[in-house]
């Protein structure tokens, strides 16, 4: 039973994996729709993870930018001094640490508040950590960081993105997960049944500061040029609306948000002057005609085996 | 200590312009819960209108400020019947996106219509000119006007609330919306009376920033919206005197981290205050602590 409740996500993540490598190996998929897909999925990366701290554990988060960059400055740090494929995987590692023990910091104190209110801290959290970077020697003030080497590739893109996904999705289906869940649901019946909300929402917490490290980590390693600016308040805005599009507490709905987003802003480069407006109205228009997001709190998954089943008990009634 | 009431004096120049668009955020987050990030560039187009006013139409001071309100003033109420009035009953957090949604196509709509360059204010002249010397305190008539506007402008705010039917049901309405509506009171009316009035304190404000710092862009909102949000919070969000003192307190901090410190911390430090505010008292510092209901 459990094999098979994987075997979907298996083969559409071997799928994409095939299909983007056949792309890029023939040619179709140059350097810039490369760079496309790359952004793609550290974008998937970052919502997914918000969407386990404000989608299903129903904290409000603003600040998701502000993780984002401790990731991306810790990777930058380590690749510069030792630019290996090695020292990419410890600045990915210790970037996403850093910035799961920020979020632990963070957390403990201000994920007592509730609603708007933790919305806010977040949100003066990720400016004060922007400030931080943006005064510090180490991290080249407002110019940022630039020349460093780039690693990421559609081999690690493909590892790190997919692995996000499996590990937050098996997070979800785990008791933890469950427990996080309970907390979005009614904080205070969890509590009264025994779930250590605290707990749960430092955990989820931490854990979406840890995949958003590693999306950040990702960045640098891409793009090889960061600073400060890049991970300003309208970053934690877009990742949220990447969030809310899809639909809160909807994995798949984050995947296929950043995927249309992206390909939207994408098509969108072509008109510079008006791309913003555009955007704008778009995202009021999507929210006036489906606030829930694209598909609510349901997955994929059980979108189609619903259709699935109505119609094999169509076919059946059909029969009898 | 002379550099210090210099200080002084420029704080609270700043801070009442951020007090009058706290005003807006705090008056619009009580009555319907949504954080209005539109709310910043409101402000920002305030100050573009009064701009025109002044430059195309050559008013002076006082008549493109009430122009700019009125403008305002009507910007506000059509954006919360098209993009907000549909999603009341939706969740809040998509609420809160079409509010982002708005706040990008104001701004972006803006730098499509009249260009993202810096737009200068006219300098004024004659009485807005003129400046004065207390001991050694420059204050200039503009610190004067911005102050002598916003004290205008929050009284006139207190009466409206206070003593007017329509103030009457604003309160009652963020006190109890269904409540309210079963009283008989019209809530959509006095939803978009909030906004009305909201956006036209945020209209002057823009007015007087325009006046006070010179120049103008389409993103100049941002900033100090996210600034004037933290002053309603820090005040107790949702109360009008806690968005007064907030704002002021907010300019002065600034100000005065600007001054003695080092100006390149002066967000941090207004964040910082913020978080430890949340922390040790999270309705804020006029806010009474609600125990939540099962």
């Amino acid at each position: 039973m459990k094999k098979r409740k994987n075997l979907p996500l298996i083969i559409t993540l071997a799928v994409t994996y095939v299909a983007v490598w056949a792309l890029q190996a023939t040619g179709i998929v140059n350097d810039y729709s490369f760079a496309v897909i790359v952004t793609i999925g550290i974008n998937i990366i970052l919502a997914t993870s918000l969407n386990l701290v404000t989608g299903f554990t129903g904290q409000f988060s603003l600040g998701h930018a502000g993780f984002m960059s401790i990731g991306a400055y810790t990777c930058a740090l380590i690749t510069q001094k030792n630019p290996t494929i090695p020292g990419f995987l410890l600045g990915v590692a210790a970037g996403a640490t850093a910035a799961a023990l920020v979020g632990v910091l963070v957390g403990l104190p201000t994920l007592r508040l509730r609603g708007d209110y933790l919305a806010i801290a977040t949100l003066g959290m990720a400016e004060i950590i922007r400030v931080v970077f943006l005064n510090l020697e180490i991290t080249n003030g407002a110019a940022g960081l630039s020349f460093l080497p780039q690693f990421v590739n559609w081999n690690w893109l493909f590892l790190f993105t997919a692995g996000t996904l499996v590990l937050l999705r098996n997070f979800l289906n785990s008791s933890p997960g469950r427990a996080c869940i309970s907390v979005r649901e009614d904080e205070i019946a969890a509590e009264s049944m025994g779930v250590n909300t605290t707990k749960y929402k430092v955990t989820a917490f931490s854990m979406g500061a840890f995949f958003a490290g590693v999306a950040g980590a990702l960045y640098t390693s891409y793009f090889f040029f960061i600073k400060p600016d890049l991970f300003n308040f309208n970053k934690s805005i877009d990742i949220l609306v990447i969030v809310v599009l899809g639909g809160m507490g909807s994995l798949s709905g984050s995947v296929i948000a950043a995927v249309l987003l992206q390909l939207i802003s994408t098509w969108l480069a072509a008109f510079p002057e008006v791309r913003m407006v555009l955007y704008a109205a778009m995202l009021v228009a999507i929210m006036l005609f489906r606030p829930q997001g694209l598909l609510g709190s349901t997955e994929v998954s059980a979108v189609i085996s619903r259709r699935l089943s109505k119609i094999g008990r169509r076919a059946k009634e059909e029969e009898v | 200590m002379e550099v210090f009431l210099q200080q002084l004096v420029n704080g609270v120049s700043l801070g009442s312009i951020y007090a009058l668009v706290a005003l807006g955020y705090t008056m619009v987050y009580g009555i319907i819960k949504l954080i209005n990030f539109a709310h910043c560039d409101i402000y920002m187009i305030g100050a573009y209108i009064g701009y025109y006013c002044m430059t195309y139409f050559g008013l002076s001071f006082f008549p493109s400020l009430l122009v700019a309100m009125t403008g305002c003033m009507v910007l506000g109420v059509l954006i919360e019947k098209i993009a907000y009035k549909p999603l009341r009953n939706a969740a809040r957090i998509s609420l809160l996106i079409t509010a982002i949604g708005m706040s990008l196509f104001l701004e972006y709509g803006t730098m499509f219509l009249v260009s993202a360059k810096v737009r200068t204010y006219p300098a004024m002249t004659g009485f807005m000119a003129k400046t004065f010397h207390i001991g050694n305190v420059l204050v200039t008539m503009q610190q004067i006007v911005i102050l002598a506007t916003t004290i205008a402008l929050m009284i006139a705010l207190q009466y409206i609330v206070k003593y007017t039917r329509a103030g009457k049901a604003m309160r009652a309405v963020s006190l109890d919306k269904d409540a309210a509506q079963l009283m008989g009171i019209d809530v959509n009316t006095t939803i978009s009376i909030t906004f009305a009035i909201g956006s036209a304190l945020a209209g002057a404000a823009g007015v007087l920033v325009g006046v006070y710092y010179n120049t103008i862009n389409p993103l100049m909102g941002v900033t100090p919206g996210l600034k004037a949000f933290v002053a309603a919070v820090f005040g107790g969000i949702g109360l009008i005197p806690g968005a007064m003192v907030g704002g002021y307190f907010i300019g002065i901090v600034e100000v005065l981290v600007s001054g003695y410190g080092n100006s390149m911390y002066r967000d941090a430090v207004v964040f910082a205050i913020l978080i430890l505010i949340l922390i040790l008292k999270p309705a804020g510092l006029l806010g009474k602590n609600v125990g939540e209901k099962v």
